[in-house]
């Protein structure tokens, strides 16, 4: 199994949430409805490239990549 | 049903779910702004007649996504709902979901569902669903949930007589709880309850996991419950994570019975289409800009025409009063001090709505989270925070609610610093200062034919605060050390059509508000400063006219000029020319003179009080002069030069020495709320009064 994260995702790209990498974080992305098993797409970056946008469980959310990089995907 | 029965309806729900559009409809004008005790969060209560003989009083929660709070704004609902000796602990919870996003929404439902408070669920945006081909069987989920389920559409006050129906009805429900705490932590659970003796499993859970936070344990019980923590083990974060997860589990299951999904992702097509354009690389910027600059332009050149008129009302009623009443201290007092005084709280009436207007618009709108996204990577270099742009945009406006909005920022430093240069940002009191001084000093004339003298250089003004505060940013991030890690996981909303009935209700109460809370100490202010005005120590006053004829009994002077000696030879002895005249050293070097000193002294409370003062010093004996303050500025002579006094140095000098200084006793009880200590206000008193002192210094002796 490799190991990606949403943030290799490119703009338009889905991926299902497998794990997290961070305890603390993966409290507050649980609750943001980031479950485990759900898909998770990558809509568009920040001008700056930092933060991302992405569309989890029906709505939008927006990631730092150092926090979209704590969440790993299959 | 007595007074003290009247039942107490608490609103919870995820931000960005209609809550706010819901209280209003419940409330209407009904409704009062007040702080948490103890806390700074804005607490909004209001009364609702639910029917012919029943009142309710409504209290609106801040919007949160779950129980664990992340920020302190958060905290109060764990706070309130928690403690069931809290005196805003509510007789029935209405938990308003975006049915739209139904499963993030719901978790928040199960949880205070468990702590065992009647609860009604209200789905709100069924308009929403409906378009999406989403079909939600409310009466299906209501048996499941054992609670009333009510679509409801806020936005058009759909479903709101069901929800007022619904809330007089008795709410005794058998409770069950969705999730079960006591499988998990069993003996932990049963220990907190014995010894606090607590009913609910899931309220005593949460004592566990919240201990260190809660606000209603002493410290002996705090320690009480980390014993018992220790000893059975509670692993909060790992019990956290699997409660989470069975919620979520829960929800499905709920969901599977009760909603038909399509799947399909209709209704984000406008927001897709509009985050293209919003979030471009340039067009982002430019568009952000130029509302920055739409608002600045609309304040000077909408609010001015309320305010010249406010402006002349306000003096001409002075003029007729001091003709009609009989002449006395007491009529002096009134004239020139109470109306004035007055005059000077309703002429920022306009501008406080006008800004609010717009923050509100683009908070209704969605914007203001997008603006957060566009700016993250850039504040973070100045160890800000994306979420530090809501705050220093509402400094615009007044920096008492924009030192509050940083509570949702959840990291300490990036708090504290964006709370440490909020005040630079030049609010709404700067404005009439600014105002003033710019139409004195600055011609009213327009370049490229659309672009207004006067309003560019206010936008420079603003741009300088904007400047000095991210400058201040910079070098606190260099000074401050923290370990603390900083996120930004945040919600990006639908866009949506500002709801012009929120929009309206803000800028209504805002100025009610600033009306009343400011006004109270303007006024107070203005009537302490008439009377250091009007009387002086020793007998010096009453004999000034003697005096005064004596001194130019050689010069030939007409009665006129005589009176105005007289005038001036008044205020310069009472004890606000004593005072005045003590820091005139001080301030020379800017080129203030004493009369400028006085200003200074009283805007220390609140820098409103600048204008007011101006007017009540320029006024004393000289009301049958039918002038504005703004003409009797623009001829006041420096004595020295025999030039005007307000000249291009003294006035810029001036202008940049309100734009830096701390003049706001209010802005510095928030901050030792805040921060919870004096250490903060008293700094950042002394950095900015500093900074104020030595860029007017060099202004004035540059120019001048």
């Amino acid at each position: 199994m490799n190991l990606r994260s949403v943030a290799d995702l490119t703009p338009g790209e889905s991926g299902i949430i497998n794990g997290f990498m961070d305890d603390t974080l993966s409290l507050k992305l649980l609750e943001m409805g980031c479950l485990p098993g759900q898909p998770i797409k990558f809509n568009f970056a920040a001008p700056l490239g930092d933060p991302i946008c992405v569309s989890v469980a029906g709505y939008n959310l927006s990631l730092r990549l150092d926090e979209a990089i704590t969440i790993s995907i299959q | 049903m007595s007074k003290s029965d009247i039942p107490k309806i608490a609103l919870v729900g995820n931000p960005n779910s209609g809550k706010s559009s819901l209280f209003n409809h419940l409330t209407g004008l009904n409704q009062k702004i007040g702080n948490f005790p103890g806390v700074t969060v804005d607490k909004k209560t209001g009364y609702c007649k639910l029917d012919d003989h029943t009142k309710a009083e409504i209290v609106d929660l801040p919007g949160t996504y779950s129980i664990y709070p992340n920020s302190t704004d958060e905290k109060i609902v764990y706070d309130i709902l928690g403690n069931k000796a809290d005196p805003l602990h509510p007789d029935i919870v209405v938990v308003i979901v975006d049915a739209s996003n139904f499963k993030r929404n719901l978790l928040l439902f199960t949880q205070i569902h468990d702590l065992n408070i009647p609860c009604i669920l209200v789905l709100n945006m069924m308009d929403i669903v409906e378009k999406t081909g989403l079909a939600i069987d409310a009466h299906k989920l209501s048996a499941e949930l054992g609670v009333p389920v009510i679509p409801m559409k806020a936005r058009k006050g759909q479903g709101i007589d069901v929800l007022k129906k619904a809330l007089l009805e008795n709410l005794e429900q058998d409770f069950r709880p969705i999730f079960n705490a006591h499988d998990l932590a069993p003996e932990a659970i049963d220990a907190v309850k014995e010894t606090f003796s607590v009913n609910d499993d899931y309220v005593a859970y949460q004592m566990l996991q919240q201990y260190r936070i809660n606000s209603s344990l002493t410290e002996n019980e705090k320690n009480l419950i980390a014993d018992i923590a220790e000893k059975h083990q509670f692993n909060r974060d790992d019990l956290r994570r699997k409660e989470t997860l069975e919620r979520y589990a829960a929800i499905n299951h709920f969901i599977d019975g009760a909603v038909k999904e399509t799947f399909a992702q209709l209704p984000k097509r406008w927001t897709q289409k509009l985050d293209r354009v919003f979030t471009h690389k340039i067009w982002g910027y430019l568009i952000f800009l130029s509302i920055l600059f739409l608002i600045f332009q609309s304040i000077f050149a909408w609010a001015t025409v309320p305010m010249d008129f406010i402006d002349l009302t306000f003096s001409e009623l002075s003029i007729f009063l001091k003709s009609q009443l009989p002449e006395g201290a007491l009529t002096g007092l009134l004239t020139e001090g109470i109306i004035p005084g007055i005059g000077g709280i309703v002429i920022f009436i306009p501008q406080i709505a006008i800004l609010f207007a717009f923050i509100s618009i683009l908070e209704e709108t969605g914007y203001m989270s997008r603006v957060v996204f566009l700016m993250d990577k850039i504040m973070r270099k100045f160890g800000l925070n994306g979420k530090s742009v809501v705050p220093l945009i509402s400094g615009v406006a007044c920096a008492i609610p924009a030192i509050m909005a940083t509570r949702t920022i959840e990291n300490w430093k990036e708090r504290l610093i964006t709370i440490f240069v909020t005040p630079l940002m030049s609010c709404s009191a700067r404005l009439p200062v600014y105002t003033i001084l710019i139409a004195l000093i600055i011609p009213e004339k327009t370049i490229g034919g659309v672009f207004n003298l006067q309003g560019l250089a206010l936008m420079g003004m603003y741009l300088l605060g904007f400047v000095a505060a991210i400058v201040s940013a910079l070098i606190m991030k260099l000074i401050l050390k923290t370990r603390e890690r900083s996120f930004l996981v945040m919600e990006l909303p639908t866009y949506k059509m500002p709801r012009w009935k929120n929009v309206g209700l803000t800028m209504y109460e805002k100025s009610k508000t600033f009306v009343f809370e400011a006004g109270k100490i303007i006024l107070a202010i203005s009537i302490v400063l008439w009377v250091l005005a009007s009387y002086g120590p020793g007998d010096k006053l009453e004999r000034a006219e003697e005096i005064v004829a004596q001194t130019y009994s050689q010069e030939n002077l007409t009665q006129e000029q005589l009176e105005n000696k007289v005038e001036s030879f008044k205020l310069e002895n009472s004890y606000a020319g004593i005072f005045g005249k003590a820091i005139e050293p001080a301030i020379k070097p800017l080129g203030y003179d004493w009369k400028i000193g006085i200003a200074l002294i009283t805007s220390f409370a609140a820098r409103e009080v600048f204008v007011g003062t101006m007017a009540t010093i320029y006024s004393i004996g000289n009301v049958e002069d039918e002038s504005t303050i703004k003409s009797r500025m623009r001829n006041e002579i420096n004595p020295e030069t025999g030039k005007k006094r307000y000249d291009f140095a003294t006035g810029l000098s001036l202008l940049v020495f309100y734009a830096f200084a701390m003049q706001c006793m209010s802005t510095m009880a928030i901050v030792y709320r805040e921060t919870k200590g004096w250490k903060w206000p008293m700094l950042q008193l002394g950095y900015m009064t500093a900074l104020a002192y030595i860029c007017a210094l060099v202004i004035y002796q540059t120019l001048s």
